[in-house]
């Protein structure tokens, strides 16, 4: 009864694929604007902030549509891609991934920033004592010390480009093959009759790969407790 | 030879000393709010004076008048703070070894032995901080900073957070850092019994200003209520 079609494994697979390269590209732009809403001022900061948070409070279906006229292929961000480089990114899965990588952007940033300010500053100056440059405090003390932080926003920010639909639809749209997440094939078979029994278990897959990001985040999260206060 | 010339404004508090020292082990004394971690902090690099001279065998550290300032990873000082400071992420023979990687030092097996044997730790090397007690830390701490092989060495009243049993474990190990080491050592401390036991030479402060300096046996001749 539990058998999913070709057309619900290829939406689950777009949807994991999207959602980790969404996930790992935003990462090392996550870490530096962590790094620097938590320890640098600068003139621009609360703007900065505020852009950065602008996707979790912004209807996402904004969102998507800003990057539309910006990364789309007559915007003035995509054509330049596209004409410098040949990237594409409406209609593609790449630009499913860039939509779910700017909203989840703000809650992988809260997290790293939040880990960042919690680091007792005193280690960093004994490392900067003992030799260390500042490059190397960051990658010895500061980046190891923030890993749990680091680990619970990759998983925050993965499960929320797993579930984006607003700003993805509406700047890519809902190609099967193409650009159909879950959230989106779900959205298509609730709105065609007889697209109950599709829509159910997707919905079910939803919900065992949202638990499964919980569940390896709180492992994680532990084990990395575990780690700089254990024995 | 280290020779500090500084000034520098703390909110309402002001520090103004000067002073110099050969080798030896030099206490830097004085009650608790009288300028002397800050003092410490400014030689180490991790304050910088509002003005003034640090100079460390010929190597000009700070100079406001040339706009000079060495940042702290450059200036080879080992600092061992009063709350150690231990990475709780690494091991004790990661800690221990931090300050040769980051110096960019070669490993000798042979240095590494002797410190730790002369610190009696060599039985922590694979715990972690987290698991020692607070006279261990302290002794990781000196064995960090001794490892990066230092130029000079500042102890921060290391023995501030220990209690009186501890303190006397780990008094014999400073006696012989300061007889076997042979690098130069600026002792902070507000503790006359402390200074007498390591010091070669003392220097007062008080309420941000050197006061004076006096070698050991003289100190050791004030009366303790004098120093109050």
């Amino acid at each position: 009864m539990f058998q999913l079609t070709p057309d619900e494994w290829t939406a689950i697979q777009l949807s994991l694929r999207i959602a980790l390269v969404a996930t790992l590209v935003a990462l090392p732009f996550g870490i530096a604007v962590a790094w620097l809403l938590a320890r640098k001022d600068f003139w621009g900061k609360a703007l900065l902030d505020g852009i950065v948070h602008l996707p979790l409070v912004l209807p996402p279906v904004v969102t998507g549509y800003l990057l539309l006229i910006s990364f789309g292929r007559r915007g003035p961000v995509g054509s330049f891609l596209h004409d410098s480089f040949g990237i594409v990114f409406s209609f593609r899965w790449t630009g499913a991934a860039l939509a779910c990588g700017v909203m989840a952007f703000p809650l992988l940033v809260r997290a790293i920033r939040l880990s960042f300010e919690a680091i007792d500053r005193k280690l960093e100056a004994a490392a900067a004592t003992l030799g260390a440059s500042p490059l190397k405090v960051f990658a010895t003390v500061t980046l190891p010390l923030a890993l749990p932080g680091v680990i619970a926003g990759m998983v925050l920010a993965f499960a929320k480009a797993l579930g984006e639909f607003g700003a993805t639809i509406t700047f890519v749209s809902n190609i099967p093959g193409e650009t159909q997440t879950i959230s989106a094939a779900i959205y298509t078979y609730a709105n065609v009759p007889g697209g109950d029994a599709a829509a159910g278990r997707l919905v079910l897959v939803a919900i065992v790969l949202s638990l499964a990001a919980l569940i390896v985040s709180e492992w994680f999260a532990r084990r990395a407790g575990m780690r700089y206060h254990g024995e | 030879m280290l020779a500090v010339d500084i000034r520098k404004a703390l909110g309402a508090f002001s520090i103004a000393a000067a002073f110099e020292m050969e080798g030896g082990s030099t206490a830097l004394f004085g009650p608790s709010g009288s300028g002397k971690t800050s003092l410490v902090s400014m030689i180490a690099g991790l304050l910088k004076p509002d003005s003034g001279r640090i100079v460390l065998d010929d190597n000009v550290l700070f100079d406001s008048a040339k706009g000079l300032n060495v940042p702290p990873h450059r200036r080879r000082i080992g600092y061992v703070f009063q709350e150690g400071r231990l990475f709780p992420h690494m091991n004790v023979r990661s800690n221990l070894d931090y300050g040769r990687r980051m110096s960019g030092l070669p490993a000798s097996e042979a240095a590494f032995a002797r410190v730790v044997d002369m610190l009696g730790i060599a039985h922590l090397l694979d715990r972690r901080p987290g698991a020692l007690s607070g006279g261990e830390r302290q002794r990781v701490a000196i064995g960090r900073a001794l490892l990066m092989q230092p130029r000079l060495l500042l102890l921060d009243e290391p023995l501030a957070s220990l209690d009186s049993r501890r303190k006397a474990e780990i008094l014999p190990y400073l006696v012989r850092l300061r007889d076997e080491a042979r690098i130069p050592m600026i002792y902070v401390s507000h503790n006359a019994g402390e200074v007498v036991q390591i010091a070669n030479r003392v220097v007062r402060l008080d309420d941000g200003r050197v006061v004076e300096t006096l070698d050991a046996r003289e100190f050791s001749r004030t009366p303790r209520d004098a120093l109050a």
